[in-house]
C-alpha cells in the first residue's frame, strides 16, 4: 500500500530526526558540539568492522561500539570542561575530534576502504529477509518500526533531560558558570553527564545508519560536513522544542527531495544552496527555527 | 642512511613552505576575529571563490595570471564586504555562537552554489611550474613562490597595521571596542576595512593555492579545518600565535606524512592540537 520509496524517506526522517535530537541534548544547553560526527563514525565503523573482519555479531559490536564512543567523550569532554573551555573554542576542539576520527577511518584504508567506504557483508541469503543475527532485514517496514522505536526513546531522553533538575543546573551553567559553580552545582559533572547521553545516543544513530545504509563512508559517517549537518539540521528545526529537531530533518530532507524531482538531477546541488540561504536566514531572523517561531505564532493572539 | 635524512631534509624544508602558506591562510581569519570578533567558518571557502576567480579569468577569459590574480584578491575582498554587510553585521550582537553558526550558512551556501555554477569536476589552471633542486633535494617552484608572497603578505600587513594611521585605527579597534568610538573612529567603519582587509588575504592565499592544488567545490574542507586550528592553537587574534602555530602543524603534517601515510601527518597534527589545547586552553599566545 505505501510504495518503497515514500517509506524510505520516512525511515531517513526519523532516523535523522533520531540523530539530530541526540545532538540537542546538549546543543540547546549551550554545548554545542561540531564532533558528533565522531561518536556517529564510531559507531558505524566499529560495528561494520567487527562484522566484516571477525564475524561479530552486531549486536555485540553494539556495545563495544558504545562503549568506545564512551571512551572517547570522556577522554575529549573532561578536560574541556575542567578547563572551562566553552563556545567557540568547545566547538573548534571538538571540530578537530570530528575530523580526527574521519582522517583515521581514511588512513586505515586496508581494513576501512578509506575513502571508498564499506560494505558490511551481507547475510541474507536468497530466500530469507531477515537475519537476526547480522542486523540485516530486507524488509523497509521492520527497519520502521526500529527506527521509529529509537526515535521515540530519543524523544523520551530529551523529555528525561528537558524535565530534570540537570537541565536547570545546565541552564544555570550556560548562562554563567562561575555563578552556578558558586550556588553549588558541579559544573564538571553535569555538563559531562549530558554529554554522555548525547554522545552514546549519536553513536547508537551510527550503527543503525549503518546497518540500515548497508554502506558507510568516512565523509558521510563523520567529518566536518556531517557534524555540521547535525547542527543545522537542529537549528533549522528548532533547538528549543522536543520536535524541533525532526521537524529540521524532515525540512532538509523533503526539501533536497523535493526539489529533486521537480528539477531532476538537472540542478545537483540546488538543494545545499536554498538550504544555505535559509539556513542564514534563520540564524538571523527566527533563532527558535521553524518548530520554535510556528508555536511562537500560535500563542502569540492567546496571550492578548 | 645518507639518502634518508636528505629525504628527512626535504621532508622539514616541504614542512616550513607548507607553513609559510598556513600562517597567510590563518592570518586573515586572525585578523578579523581580532577586530570584529567573529570567526569566518566560511573563510576557506571564500578562498575556493578566490581560486574559481583566477581559474576561470585566466582559462575562460584568458587574461594573463599578472591580472587575473589581482583581480582574484580584488573579488574576494569584495566578498569580504559583502559577508560582513549582509550576514555579521545583523548578529553582531548576537550571542557569539550564533555568529560562528551564521558563517556556516554561508559555507552551505558557497560550496553549494559552486558546485550548481561550476560542477563538481577537479579544475587545474594548466600553469606547470618547474621543480627547484638543491643538490639532492628538489621542490616544486609553486611552492617556493607561495613561501615568499606568503611571506611577502604577512609583512606587508605588519607594515600597514603598525605603520599606517587605518591600520592604528584597527589595532585600536582591537584592543578596546568600547573607547574607540569616542576617539573618533567608526568601527562600522574599520570593520568594513577589516573585512575587505581579510577577504583580500584570501584572495592571495588562492592565488598561491591554486598554483599547487586543483579547484573543486569541496576544496575548502580540505584545508579550512586546519587553518581553524592553527587560530585557536596559536590564541583566535593573537597573529604572532598563529604563525608559530602553523609551522608546528605544517611540521607535524610533512614530517608525520613522511614517516607514516599523510592521512596519519593530519591526525597526529590534529591529536596535537586536541592535547594542547588542554595543556594551553588560551592557546600558544595569550591575547
Amino acid at each position: 500500500m505505501i510504495g518503497n520509496y515514500p517509506l524510505h524517506l520516512m525511515i531517513l526522517v526519523l532516523l535523522w530526526g533520531y540523530i539530530y535530537t541526540s545532538w540537542s541534548v546538549m546543543g540547546r544547553l549551550g554545548m554545542v558540539s561540531f564532533g558528533h560526527g565522531a561518536f556517529m563514525g564510531i559507531g558505524a565503523y566499529t560495528v561494520v568492522m567487527l562484522w566484516n573482519h571477525y564475524g561479530v555479531s552486531p549486536w555485540i559490536g553494539a556495545p563495544v561500539a558504545l562503549a568506545l564512543a564512551a571512551v572517547v567523550a570522556i577522554v575529549i569532554a573532561y578536560p574541556c570542561f575542567r578547563f572551562k573551555i566553552v563556545g567557540h573554542y568547545f566547538a573548534l576542539v571538538t571540530l578537530a575530534l570530528s575530523e580526527v576520527t574521519r582522517l583515521i577511518f581514511v588512513a586505515l584504508r586496508e581494513q576501512t576502504g578509506g575513502s571508498l567506504g564499506a560494505t558490511p557483508n551481507g547475510a541474507l541469503t536468497e530466500g530469507t529477509s531477515v537475519a537476526i543475527g547480522a542486523v540485516q532485514f530486507s524488509s523497509k517496514w521492520v527497519w520502521l518500526g526500529v527506527v521509529f522505536a529509537f526515535w521515540l526513546l530519543g524523544l523520551w531522553i530529551w523529555r528525561l533531560v528537558d524535565r530534570g533538575m540537570g537541565r536547570l543546573a545546565l541552564q544555570a551553567i550556560s548562562e554563567d558558570e562561575e555563578a552556578a559553580a558558586s550556588i553549588g552545582i558541579h559544573v564538571t559533572r553535569a555538563k559531562l553527564q549530558v554529554t554522555l547521553v548525547s554522545a552514546l545516543m549519536t553513536c547508537a544513530g551510527g550503527i543503525l545508519y549503518a546497518q540500515y545504509q548497508l554502506y558507510i563512508n568516512p565523509d558521510t559517517v563523520s567529518g566536518i560536513a556531517i557534524s555540521l549537518q547535525m547542527v543545522f539540521g537542529v537549528i533549522a528545526g528548532g533547538m528549543f522544542v522536543m520536535l524541533g529537531p525532526t521537524v529540521g530533518a524532515a525540512f532538509t530532507l523533503l526539501l533536497a527531495e523535493g526539489l529533486r524531482l521537480a528539477f531532476g538531477n538537472k540542478y545537483p546541488a540546488l538543494d545545499t544552496t536554498i538550504y544555505g540561504v535559509m539556513l542564514v536566514l534563520f540564524i538571523i531572523f527566527m533563532p527558535k527555527g521553524i518548530l520554535g517561531a510556528v508555536l511562537d505564532l500560535l500563542r502569540r493572539p492567546r496571550r492578548t | 642512511m645518507e639518502a634518508f635524512d636528505i629525504f628527512l631534509l626535504e621532508a622539514v624544508l616541504n614542512g616550513l613552505l607548507l607553513g609559510g602558506l598556513l600562517a597567510l591562510l590563518s592570518l586573515g581569519l586572525n585578523l578579523i576575529f581580532g577586530v570584529i570578533d567573529v570567526v569566518w567558518i566560511c573563510y576557506a571557502e571564500l578562498i575556493m571563490c578566490g581560486m574559481y576567480a583566477v581559474y576561470y579569468l585566466h582559462v575562460q577569459y584568458h587574461w594573463p595570471l599578472y591580472a587575473a590574480m589581482p583581480a582574484a584578491i580584488l573579488i574576494v575582498a569584495m566578498l569580504g564586504v559583502i559577508l560582513h554587510q549582509f550576514v555579521i553585521k545583523p548578529v553582531l550582537s548576537a550571542e557569539p555562537i550564533n555568529q560562528l553558526l551564521v558563517t556556516g550558512g554561508v559555507l552551505f551556501f558557497l560550496q553549494a552554489a559552486a558546485t550548481l555554477a561550476f560542477g563538481i569536476d577537479f579544475k587545474n589552471l594548466g600553469v606547470s611550474l618547474p621543480a627547484v633542486r638543491f643538490g639532492e633535494m628538489s621542490f616544486s617552484a609553486a611552492r617556493l613562490i607561495a613561501f615568499g608572497a606568503a611571506a611577502a603578505g604577512v609583512v606587508g600587513l605588519f607594515v600597514f597595521l603598525n605603520k599606517t594611521y587605518l591600520g592604528t585605527a584597527i589595532r585600536a579597534i582591537s584592543q578596546d571596542r568600547a573607547i574607540m568610538p569616542l576617539m573618533g573612529v567608526s568601527p562600522a567603519r574599520v570593520y568594513t576595512l577589516t573585512s575587505a582587509l581579510g577577504g583580500a588575504l584570501a584572495g592571495l592565499g588562492a592565488c598561491l593555492l591554486v598554483l599547487q592544488y586543483d579547484v573543486h567545490p569541496a576544496i575548502g574542507l580540505s584545508f579550512g579545518p586546519i587553518t581553524f586550528l592553527i587560530c585557536v592553537l596559536g590564541g583566535l587574534g593573537s597573529m604572532a600565535g598563529g604563525l608559530v602555530a602553523a609551522f608546528v602543524f605544517a611540521q607535524f603534517i610533512s614530517v608525520g606524512g613522511f614517516f607514516f601515510a599523510i592521512e596519519w601527518g593530519y591526525v597526529i597534527a590534529f591529536a596535537f592540537f586536541i592535547a594542547m589545547m588542554f595543556i594551553r586552553p588560551q592557546g600558544l599566545f595569550r591575547r
